[in-house]
């Protein structure tokens, strides 16, 4: 995703091991989260994640459109990620592209992984994802907002899905990459896990990498993921606070 | 209980109520919902707004491109509309191609726009018949619990008002600058309950409802856009009507244009 303006590439990490932004290299971008924000859908949330604003809702189990789709044994579950006109430098078409339609496909698949799906046959679980603001890492945004949409719904899960990316920055290895670290950066590595398990449901990359590289990646993304699940059970026990009012 | 049964038992509750002239979350036939405005939400625009009225928001954002003017009209830069119902925003609308519903929204923001001379389309052309700016107004509806147009289009028009032309980024002028808003239209949107005309209809009693009708005025108090929507007739009588109370709303909400709520 170019951007006009940015011609030159930045300078990525100071001589001090800071990043643009000042952050540390296993440092998140801050994150803040709303369960709830949504009134039709039946389970919402809206996150905030560094200059990423993305929106999930989820609608079900409900009746399965189109018909064909449905299964006799379980859910299905049908993800749909999006990205608004306005939420890039350059607007972005509105509608389905290749790259939208891949990234909910993987998303949808992370889910199926760890929803009860079975519990509610010939219906579907129907996820949505709404970029509003775009700064690199929509996908582990979306896919975080995601989870607590369905938490929110009270859809049976084996457990939150946490997700952030990994990537290479100048040479080094770094947590959550903001857009100019992403444009210009050396590799991109987004993660989702289940945190009680311990075992990766998405996994993607694109890039450079050794194999020494991959593995502190991993080991950098899982530890992110883990402070990204306390950040989001917070934001639900907010929500569902005794005296807090409960769902809308 | 099946959807269709209860929206039915819904809709008698709806007209008992209105034949009263009460509604079901206790407002009286001419108010608002509470109507606020953010602009600037989102930075990747070159303007925007998140406008809610009630438990509809709609979330407008505004981009600006070099582009090249249409050959009919090689003075003036070019403005398009675009509304997204998106399946996020309630339980009835579905993926894929744009419905009619959304086909509506956009048309009818887009007259409104387009007739109060909101933006002077000659100031956006750089280069006659060759080069000038092409404006995209983009309104995603968050959640809709009702009356979509007027809040599209307050959140459109406090898009534009917020917005910044990307002159420098472009190579066009040395420095951007704000985009100039001439005019302000603000819809106002009414549905029939029985014998009552009740303005800001909720999701529920535009289901309920024997026809809508928008009006858009103006601050120089001109009508400038109209459309009637749904099954149901309106009398000449219940249009002037609904035009004289479109201005006193209208009137009202402009003032939330940079933002704030009544």
């Amino acid at each position: 995703m170019g951007s006009v303006g940015a011609k030159e590439i930045p300078v990525l990490l100071s001589p001090e091991g800071l990043r643009i932004d000042g952050r540390r290299l296993d440092e998140l971008r801050p994150i803040t989260i709303h369960v709830g924000a949504l009134k039709n859908a039946d389970g919402s949330a809206f996150v905030e994640w560094g200059a990423n604003k993305v929106m999930a809702a989820v609608y079900g189990p409900r009746e399965v459109h189109p018909r064909h789709l449905q299964q006799n044994n379980k859910a299905v579950i049908q993800c749909k990620y999006n990205m608004a006109a306005f939420a890039v430098d350059e607007r972005k078409r509105p509608g389905l592209d290749r790259r939208s339609q891949e990234i909910s496909k993987v998303i949808g698949e992370a889910f199926e992984s760890v929803v009860f799906a079975e519990e509610y046959p010939r219906t579907s679980i129907d996820i949505y994802i709404e970029v509003l603001q775009a700064n690199a890492g929509t996908r582990c945004a979306g896919l975080v907002a995601a989870s607590l949409a369905l938490a929110d719904a009270g859809i049976p899960m084996v457990d939150l899905l946490p997700a952030v990316a990994v990537g290479k920055v100048a040479g080094k290895i770094a947590l959550d990459l903001k857009k100019e670290e992403d444009n210009f950066g050396e590799a991109d590595l987004p993660m989702a896990l289940v945190p009680q398990s311990g075992r990766l449901v998405l996994l993607q990359m694109e890039g450079h990498m050794t194999e020494d590289e991959l593995a502190a990646s991993l080991e950098l993304g899982v530890q992110g993921c883990r402070e990204i699940y306390e950040k989001m059970k917070a934001a639900l026990r907010e929500r569902y606070a005794l005296g807090a009012g409960g769902p809308a | 209980m099946s959807e269709e049964v209860s929206a039915e038992i819904l809709t008698t509750h709806i007209l008992d109520l209105a034949a009263e002239g009460k509604r079901l979350d206790g407002r009286g036939p001419d108010a608002y919902r509470p109507v606020t405005v953010e602009p600037g939400f989102v930075t990747t625009a070159d303007g925007s707004a998140l406008v809610r009225i009630g438990d509809t928001a709609v979330l407008s954002g505004i981009k600006l491109e070099p582009g090249k003017p249409f050959p009919d009209t090689p003075n003036a830069g070019v403005l398009t509309t675009n509304a997204e119902l998106i399946p996020l925003s309630s339980p009835t609308f579905e993926p894929g191609p744009p419905q009619p519903g959304a086909i509506e929204v956009s048309r009818v923001v887009d007259r409104a726009i387009r007739a109060a001379e909101t933006v002077d389309l000659t100031r956006l052309c750089v280069t006659p018949g060759e080069k000038s700016w092409v404006c995209y107004v983009d309104c995603h509806v968050l959640d809709h619990s009702g009356n979509l147009i007027d809040t599209a289009l307050l959140a459109a028009v406090s898009a534009l008002v917020n917005a910044t032309v990307p002159a420098k980024r472009f190579g066009i002028a040395d420095a951007d600058y704000p985009l100039e808003v001439n005019h302000f239209p603000i819809e106002c949107t009414f549905v029939r309950l029985g014998d009552t005309i009740v303005v800001d209809p909720t999701f529920d009693e535009e289901r309920a409802s024997q026809g809508r009708i928008t009006v858009a005025t103006d601050e120089v108090g001109r009508v400038v856009a109209m459309q009637k929507g749904l099954v149901g007739a309106f009398s000449p009588d219940d249009v002037k009507d609904v035009v004289r109370r479109a201005f006193k709303h209208g009137e009202r909400q402009r003032t939330l244009l940079k933002g704030g709520h009544v």
